[in-house]
């Protein structure tokens, strides 16, 4: 049996061996996202729900634990409704703009040790113009409904993204200049040996700068004007059912894991333990369960927001991407500049 | 290494500090203290000069990886270009303090062409001079929008931008194709592999081709001068005045850099578009102006016929041709500078007093500024003993030397057609009875530099030996 | 092969789109054309390896710079049937200097093609070595009188745009955020003491 296997697997062509190998790694990662994606939605519910002082899903099956399936079932099994004087192709084609990039960025994202599907030497960058693209997907839908809320809410999304990235993209560049490399295999591996060489000591201000804007990136709450419900109803969404709807969401809650794990591996050491070096057995070693660890705290995060703050006015979120983040990222850019000639944090063994 | 490398530059340095100086202060300024921005303006200027006489006129310097070249053509082009923008501010400012559009950003933004045409004067590879020539059309396009609530001069700064934008991008294309033929942006380098060969390739040929239509558009050469009547008539005065009088310097410097020290081996090539463009330029330029009768529109078509006489001095092929061409421009700025001053000093706050009609009598309202504006008008048709006919002379002998006798011939012809509207100005001024007895506008700085200006051009025609010697000196 | 494939099946999308960029009737198609079409030679400089462009071209302006387009071309709502009223008119002039310039550009490309490399083949680099390192040193070193030009042009362009742009109007009803923030209790609230009231 194996034998046979391996003779095919002989006849193949290089590219399609590259491709079949690829897809290996591709499909199970996959799959995994989409599962953390459902847990997400539950753990969402129940988060919020005790944050309030109320139980959250408990009917579907043990502590409500099967009721992400119920709820796929449900928007799988509904109709999906076009709108009369819509854009038919386009309609049908932003939610997957939407999710397309949202899944691809995991690319070049280091899970474990030795572990990442393209090591690419531009990841960083890579990451950036594929969080950069998800805005297509809200853009068209808005365009696409031929709604005016729809319309609206990508029109607040577009701005708001666009103010976001500059941001995101500044903070960035301090990671750049402290680990030295795009690769983000690279990132995490200038930040070995304890929490204290995590890049979240050194820039600290550029950290919390990248996490607020990534919640801002993934429109979530306090920064959901795009959604607005108070105000235009569900925004661009408005007219989406059944699985185009669900592909929306699944972008959504896919772009919180990425922006999470985005965070954790630029600033927190990825899989690196924060007790390397201690022999603590697993405790210090590192791999998946710590990456897991932190995008499970930055995720509690998102959650532990919306149900906190109020959302933000739309003149905010402007004034807060345009006055407050852009200017602190670009003075600690300049601090950066100035530790790294005088040979401090991470830049002594240079 | 770095300071070392940036000394040729240290003009450019000075300048640009001043720029962020003016800005910063300008922000926090009420706007009643605008002055202070002017002064400061006049400050940078002044400082950039001292930076620019430490250099002095001696030796040539090859910097910052080979895209500064620092000589002593740039020494004394960058002289003259922030004398020229001083003297254009103190005439500015006489206006802008009576218009509702009295913001630093004039000053700030003129400060920004300056730096522009500084970087052109000293391009020593295509991608600085591109850079240059960028940075001074931004802020020129910017400054002619200045009055967005007249629709004229949305027009004008409309078509001077999409005009201006596809002229950059012919030159931007032939710069790609030059690129291509010889693999450097650097004029040396370029010169030198055209020397060894490829001179006369197609490509090279396209590629001349675009980079001249790039640069008759920057000087406004026919045919590419649509934009040029309606940006000096549509912009704000203190615009056309400052439009119509540095930018020229740039264009010349980018001819020089471009046409004569990296392309000069494709002489055979240019040469003749040059001729062609400045003999329609002197055409349409002088014929077209006898019917406007708006002063400014009638400026705009003097500045196309002069633009003619300048491109005849490149199109001689001579280096005696280069040297009359420099001659002429420094004169023409003068004389522009001044014509255009007397236009600020008609106005009226609300009116620009821009029409011919406007000048009626000027000699009864004020014999001396008449008199200034007869010096100067006599000087634009050539009459000796004024510097306009020395710059006119020079250019005729340097195409008689070169052999061009037709090119001449048009130049004397079209020069004749030219005295008509000049003198018409004159006419008017001294034979016809003010239409009005409106009080010129007041102010010490712009009568006595306005004086001074006139007076200059009498004293370069009567002397014209020293500016010819630096002329010659600093093309040697 | 299987590059020369993807080359050409790239290219062959590019020029689709770029066609579609001029044809399409719609603005908002003709914008999404131009998006499309800046991936695909984003990809196409992904095979001549070189991957920082390529990844910057997606960065900057189909991330960035096509949002905004996308954003003003829907705003706008242009009525493209208005702006091809003067078309035909003037299409005979048009079409006449695009075939000049077409064939002088043919002229070049296949009557004289000596001098100008037609193809020149990549050299494959050598795992470790990173274009974007290499343009940070050539930007940083080389070019870095023109790279300072290029921040002052920047600087120039913001300075322009808010110029042109920015004018206070009377009668605008926009909150200023740090009046806001100053505000204090004592502004707002007032205690009063008061007796309890009995319904009794």
């Amino acid at each position: 049996m194996m034998g046979w296997l391996e003779s095919i697997w002989q006849a193949l062509s290089p590219l399609s061996q590259g491709v079949l190998i690829s897809t290996a790694y591709i499909v199970p990662v996959v799959v995994v996202i989409i599962l953390c994606v459902a847990y997400l939605t539950l753990a969402e519910r129940k988060i919020i729900g005790a944050i309030q002082n109320r139980i959250g899903p408990n009917r579907v099956g043990p502590y409500g634990l099967l009721q992400p399936f119920a709820d796929v079932l449900k928007l799988l099994l509904k109709q999906v409704v076009l709108p009369s004087r819509s854009n038919r192709f386009l309609f049908l084609v932003a939610p997957l703009l939407s999710i397309v990039p949202a899944l691809a960025a995991w690319a070049v994202v280091p899970l474990f040790p030795g572990f990442v599907i393209a090591d690419i030497d531009a990841g960083l960058l890579f990451v950036l113009a594929l969080t950069s693209l998800g805005v297509y997907g809200v853009i068209i839908a808005g365009w696409a409904t031929n709604s005016k809320y729809a319309l609206l809410g990508a029109m607040r999304s577009a701005a708001q993204i666009v103010a976001y990235e500059i941001a995101m993209g500044f903070a960035l560049v301090g990671v750049l200049m402290a680990s030295r490399s795009l690769n983000l295999g690279a990132i995490v591996e200038a930040q070995a040996g304890g929490f204290l060489n995590w890049f979240l000591v050194p820039l600290f201000p550029l950290f919390i700068v990248y996490f607020i804007a990534g919640v801002a990136e993934t429109n979530r709450a306090p920064f959901d004007v795009a959604e607005g419900e108070s105000e235009i109803v569900a925004g661009f969404h408005v007219e989406y059912s059944g699985v185009a709807f669900a592909v929306f969401f699944l972008a959504e809650y896919a772009n919180m894991i990425l922006i999470s794990a985005l965070t954790a591996v630029m600033f927190m050491g990825g899989w690196e333990s924060p007790f390397a070096g201690l022999n603590l057995g697993w405790l210090s070693a590192p791999g998946l369960h710590w990456l897991a660890v932190k995008v499970a705290f930055f995720l509690f995060c998102f959650l532990w927001f919306r149900a906190t703050f109020p959302r933000y006015r739309y003149d905010q979120i402007m004034r807060l991407g345009w006055k407050v983040f852009i200017p602190i990222t670009i003075v600690w850019i300049f601090v950066e500049g100035a530790m790294a000639i005088m040979a401090v944090g991470p830049w002594s063994s240079a | 290494m770095l300071p070392t490398e940036f000394a040729p530059a240290f003009p450019e340095t000075v300048l640009g500090l001043g720029i962020c100086l003016v800005l910063l202060v300008d922000l926090y300024l009420p706007a009643r203290w605008r002055d202070v921005t002017y002064l400061l303006a006049l400050v940078t200027l002044a400082a950039t000069a001292m930076a620019v006489s430490d250099i002095g006129l001696s030796g040539t310097t090859l910097a910052l990886g080979g895209s500064f070249v620092a000589d002593p053509l740039a020494s004394f082009l960058k002289l003259f270009v922030l004398a020229a923008l001083a003297t254009v501010f103190v005439y500015s400012r006489a206006y802008l303090q009576d218009s509702t559009y009295n913001k630093g950003e004039y000053y700030l933004l003129g400060l920004f062409a300056a730096l522009g045409i500084l970087v052109m004067i000293s391009g020593a590879s295509l991608l600085t001079l591109y850079l240059g020539l960028e940075m001074q059309a931004l802020a020129l396009y910017a400054m002619v929008a200045f009055n967005r609530d007249s629709p004229v001069a949305a027009e004008a700064a409309m078509k001077y931008f999409v005009l201006g934008a596809i002229a950059s991008g012919c030159l931007l294309y032939g710069i790609s194709l030059l690129y291509g033929v010889t693999g450097t942006v650097q004029l040396a380098e370029i010169a030198q592999a055209l020397r060894a060969g490829g001179a006369d390739d197609a490509v090279t040929l396209v590629a001349v081709a675009f980079v001249v239509v790039g640069i008759a558009f920057k000087f406004g050469a026919v045919p590419f001068h649509m934009w040029v009547p309606d940006v000096y008539e549509g912009a704000p005065v203190s615009v056309t005045l400052l439009v119509g009088t540095v930018p020229k310097v740039g264009a010349f410097a980018l001819a020089l850099r471009v046409l004569v020290e990296g392309l000069g081996e494709t002489g055979v090539t240019w040469e003749p578009m040059l001729g062609v463009l400045a003999v329609l330029s002197l055409g349409i330029g002088n014929i077209v102006a006898i019917v406007q009768t708006n002063l400014r529109r009638m400026l705009a078509y003097s500045t196309i016929a002069h633009v003619g006489f300048i491109l005849l001095g490149f199109a001689a092929g001579s280096r005696e041709g280069i040297e009359a061409a420099l001659f002429y421009t420094i004169v023409y700025v003068i004389m522009a500078a001044g014509a255009f001053g007397i236009v600020i000093l008609l106005g009226r706050q609300g009116d620009d007093a821009d029409e011919l009609d406007d000048l009626r009598g000027l000699s009864q309202r004020s014999p001396w500024f008449a008199l200034v504006m007869l010096l100067l008008m006599v000087s634009m048709i050539g009459v000796p003993p004024l510097a306009g006919f020395y710059a006119k002379w020079w250019v005729l002998a340097a195409l008689l030397d070169a052999g061009q006798l037709w090119l001449a011939i048009a130049g004397v012809l079209f020069s004749v057609v030219g005295a008509f509207y000049y003198l018409r100005v004159v006419k008017l001024m001294y034979f016809d009875s003010p239409a009005g007895e409106a009080p010129l506008r007041q102010g010490a700085a712009l009568r006595l530099t306005l004086s001074v200006n006139g007076l200059l051009v009498l004293a370069l025609g009567v002397f014209p030996e020293g500016l010819i010697e630096l002329c010659a000196r600093a093309l040697g | 092969m299987a590059g020369t494939l993807f080359f050409y099946t790239l290219s062959a999308v590019l020029i689709a789109s770029a066609l579609g960029v001029i044809t399409a009737r719609n603005p908002v198609h003709a914008v999404l054309f131009l998006v499309l079409s800046f991936v695909t030679s984003s990809v196409l400089w992904l095979l001549l390896e070189a991957e920082f462009l390529a990844v910057v071209l997606v960065l900057v302006y189909v991330g960035a710079v096509m949002v905004l387009f996308l954003f003003v071309v829907m705003m706008l709502d242009v009525n493209v049937a208005q702006l091809r009223e003067g078309f035909t008119r003037y299409a005979w002039l048009g079409a006449v200097v695009a075939a000049v310039l077409a064939a002088e550009l043919l002229a070049i490309v296949w009557w004289k093609p000596d001098g100008l490399p037609m193809a020149a083949t990549t050299t494959p680099r050598p795992a470790d070595y990173s274009n974007t390192e290499m343009l940070g040193t050539a930007l940083y070193t080389e070019h870095l009188f023109a790279f300072e030009l290029a921040a002052f042009l920047l600087l120039l362009a913001i300075v322009a745009a808010i110029v042109l742009t920015m004018r206070r109007r009377p009668g605008l009803k926009a909150q200023d955020v740090s009046r806001q923030v100053a505000v204090r209790r004592e502004d707002r609230v007032r205690l009063v003491q008061m007796k309890a009231e009995h319904d009794t």
